[in-house]
């Protein structure tokens, strides 16, 4: 099959509706308004539907919604209209629903600037909202995974009756790439808990449990269910790891950048290595204690448009066997090659 | 003599399973309050109807948040406030089911205004009860929006003041002045009369959602003796001497009988289609008749920078899809933001045999400038041995670097002789394509019509870019 050369973003609608969603909810915003745009123009193409929301709030409740109907549905939004969607995903992870949301993340904190940052891995891979919850996060650097990630987000999330996020910055949204699209998926799971209009499905989506005993026995079943997402759906991509000295970790345009990074440090004899977290949820942990174990291993060095949050989850997996270094940026400013060199080069 | 059998709705669960205890017949809510009623009231409409298994209650937060323990139909228990949103959500997905929006004023009319408010605006298929009791009953008999004033609650210890909290919402009266809703009515739940009002009000309601017509509000005054710290009989009677003499009863809005269905259809296209509908098609599939080149060994980094309105971004659109049809791997990024604004706007394409690492541009191997102050921003970071175009008849400050081949070409003027200053930039592709050398022309020349789909210029691009080639020697 050809390629076609596409926006990250226009990629996800498409990736969605070859995927079988049907129901989009968005809300506009910067960087992420040609989600919303690209779904408006091909959903009723497709026998979906399209709603522009009064506000971020009201779409993630309407996608709370159609999650609870047999079919697919999604959202997208940028970093302040995800916290705004905050208290519907903590009922939606409560109620165990379904669902795809995109965050096409931008610089904070308030209003910030709509420049790329990756300062919302905290409020998305951690949960977020409130209660004991975890969302699959997936992380695409290439406009060709912001279709694949988006089909797999729809996938993981029936498997698991979790919502799904596909995060990425504003880079991978706006930037164009060839991509090449699979063939619609023509039948999704059956949802026999679903509240389908039927004498059968007469049934109760809800997040309330009053006695405490019950409302445990929920959080401890939610946890073995991400204890089975762990043990089952890490995904990561590895690059000149197998003899590498330095582990150079980054995810969604970082991870590009550090490609480059490491082909420079390679060209001039230092074994560095990119590892790249395809799933911050879960997180590739084992991989990371694997090579904090490795003999071969000397140091870490995570790079993030944030202040350092996925870095946490690094130095929790090596646990202080190794040094782990950062460089981050933030505002909306991105690294350079010859930057991150220098700052590498630093270190050892 | 007509007999009538007093019973449960069949819309009712026999047990009430759900809520749990001992008492598996009778319901959660106090003596005297008016959920019970209503619920009933909705129940026996509901079987009535014939409408039990398509129907999907929503229950709010607040006392009615446990609505589901009694409604043997499809139950979705919604955030505080968020209950039309839900309801919008699973009716768009569904629109053969008839949703109920079950509310309380905290719920509706305060932290939920905004989901209320545009459900009705949208005219959304659906059917809001409104209960209205002027406290907040579950949490322990706060203010609510509803609250009267001088009326005393745990957070008006001195009684609701127009100066602090302002006047009670009336609800039925917003709505109503909204085009889209079909029905709005205000009843009470006292007496056998008003109930018997309340009841129609709620078949009408429900009537309309049936027959597609679309949003019903009926706003149910009910009566919260524990909130209001009165006995059930008092409260009654507060109802009508108070409680109604501010929120009036009566229909507020009735267009039901000029309102037609709205029924939307949505197309069902074939799996098969769905690569065309998409726009899913690539020039590989179009170009087929020729024979191109094998990949050179090049990481070619071009940055495009200029006004506005020059085209900038669609020629590096067109560079990148070119490339991509001769096999290369590419990436086209803009410059977006607030840098786009202010009249200037540039885009970075890599292309390259190898996959592309960072797709972004530090230090280009060609620049091509537009306008000065491109040139001004862009010149130092071009590499030894890059390229630079530039329009040499807007720009009257040549570059000035010695390590890299300068061309300098009057797109502009060009393009103006040629009939249009907008293909500027197909000159510039020609250039660029030419001091490149490693794209073929006539692929090109089939390409760009592919590209650029706007028939009004495809013999001018052809002529620009044929020009560009010619310039660029």
């Amino acid at each position: 099959m050809s390629k076609v050369l596409i926006k990250g973003n226009e990629a996800v609608v498409r990736g969605a509706l070859l995927a079988g969603c049907k129901n989009f909810f968005g809300y506009p915003i910067t960087p992420a308004s040609e989600i919303a745009e690209t779904a408006a123009y091909y959903f009723p193409l497709l026998g979906g539907t399209f709603l522009q929301a009064e506000s971020e709030i009201g779409a993630i409740n309407m996608i709370y919604g159609a999650a609870s109907f047999n079919t697919r549905c999604m959202t997208a939004s940028s970093s302040p209209g995800f916290s705004l969607k905050q208290e519907g995903i903590s009922y939606i992870a409560g109620a165990e629903l379904p669902c795809v949301i995109i965050d096409i993340m931008r610089g904070g904190p308030g209003l910030g600037n709509i420049a790329p940052e990756q300062a919302d891995y905290n409020q998305v891979v951690k949960g977020g909202g409130h209660g004991n919850y975890n969302l699959i996060a997936l992380a695409p650097n290439s406009a060709q995974e912001m279709c694949d990630l988006t089909m797999l987000a729809f996938d993981l999330s029936d498997k698991y009756r979790n919502p799904a996020v596909v995060l990425a910055d504003g880079i991978i949204g706006q930037m164009m790439e060839p991509v090449e699209f699979p063939k619609p998926v023509e039948t999704i799971p059956d949802r026999p808990w679903a509240v389908r209009g039927t004498v059968d499905s007469h049934n109760l989506i809800c997040s309330i449990e009053l006695l405490p005993d019950k409302l445990e026995a929920h959080n401890e079943a939610l946890q073995a269910k991400y204890a089975k997402i762990k043990e089952h759906e890490i995904r990561y991509e590895a690059t000149y790891c197998d003899d590498a000295e330095h582990i150079l970790i980054g995810y969604g345009i970082v991870s590009r950048i550090l490609h480059t990074v490491v082909d420079v440090l390679r060209a001039e004899g230092i074994k560095a290595g990119l590892f790249r977290p395809i799933t911050l949820f879960p997180f590739p942990t084992p991989q990371f204690e694997a090579f904090a174990n490795d003999k071969n291993v000397k140091s870490f060095f995570v790079s993030e448009l944030s202040a350092g949050q996925m870095v946490d989850d690094v130095r929790l997996a090596v646990n202080g066997k190794k040094p782990v270094n950062l460089h981050t940026r933030m505002g909306g400013n991105i690294p350079t090659v010859k930057e991150l060199v220098d700052k590498f080069k630093a270190t050892i | 003599m007509k007999t009538t059998i007093l019973q449960k709705p069949a819309s009712f669960y026999d047990e009430f399973v759900l809520k749990g205890g001992s008492q598996l017949k009778s319901t959660h809510y106090c003596p005297g309050c008016g959920h019970g009623i209503l619920h009933k009231l909705i129940a026996e409409a509901i079987s009535d109807f014939n409408i039990q298994d398509r129907t999907v209650l929503i229950s709010p937060v607040g006392c009615s948040v446990f609505a589901y323990y009694y409604f043997d139909v499809g139950n979705i228990q919604a955030a505080h406030g968020r209950a039309p949103a839900v309801a919008t959500g699973y009716k768009r997905a569904n629109p053969d089911s008839i949703m109920i929006s079950y509310q309380g004023d905290g719920d509706l009319a305060a932290i939920g205004t905004n989901e209320i408010l545009h459900a009705a605006n949208r005219g959304e298929q659906m059917t809001v009860f409104f209960v209205n009791n002027a406290i907040y009953g579950m949490t322990g008999g706060q203010m609510a929006p509803t609250t009267l004033i001088g009326q005393k609650s745990t957070t008006t210890p001195r009684g609701r003041t127009l100066q602090n909290e302002g006047y009670p919402m009336k609800m039925a009266e917003i709505i109503a002045i909204l085009e889209a809703p079909v029905y709005v009515e205000r009843v009470m739940l006292t007496d056998a009369k008003n109930i018997a009002r309340t009841r129609k009000a709620v078949r009408k309601a429900l009537k309309i959602q049936i027959d597609k017509k679309g949003f019903s509000f009926v706003e149910v005054l009910s009566a919260c003796p524990t909130g209001w710290k009165m006995t059930p009989v008092n409260s009654k009677k507060w109802m009508t001497d108070v409680l109604s003499k501010h929120f009036e009863l009566g229909v507020k809005k009735d267009i039901s009988e000029d309102r037609e269905p709205v029924i939307v259809m949505h197309p069902e296209p074939h799996f098969k289609e769905y690569h065309e509908l998409l726009d899913i098609k690539s020039l590989a599939d179009k170009i087929t008749d020729v024979k191109l080149p094998a990949l050179k060994p090049i990481l070619d980094e071009v940055k495009i920078a200029g006004f506005g309105g020059q085209g900038v971004l669609s020629m590096g659109y067109a560079l990148a899809n070119i490339a991509m049809g001769h096999n290369y791997q590419v990436s086209w990024l803009p410059s977006y933001g607030p840098e786009m604004r202010g009249g200037t706007a540039n885009c970075s394409v890599k292309v390259s045999d190898q996959r592309i690492g960072s797709p972004i541009i530090d230090n280009p191997t060609v620049l091509v400038a537009m306008n000065k102050p491109s040139l001004i921003r862009f010149e130092e970071d071009v590499q030894p041995g890059g390229i630079i175009l530039y329009d040499s008849g807007l720009i009257d400050t040549p570059p000035t670097r010695k390590d890299v081949t300068v061309i300098g070409i009057q797109a502009t003027e060009e393009a103006d002789k040629l009939g249009s200053r907008k293909i500027a930039n197909m000159i510039m592709l020609g250039a660029y394509a030419k001091s490149s050398g490693y794209l073929l022309e006539n692929y090109i020349l089939q390409a760009l019509p592919l590209i650029i789909k706007n028939k009004a210029f495809h013999e001018m691009n052809d002529k620009a870019f044929k020009l560009g080639m010619r310039l660029a020697k």
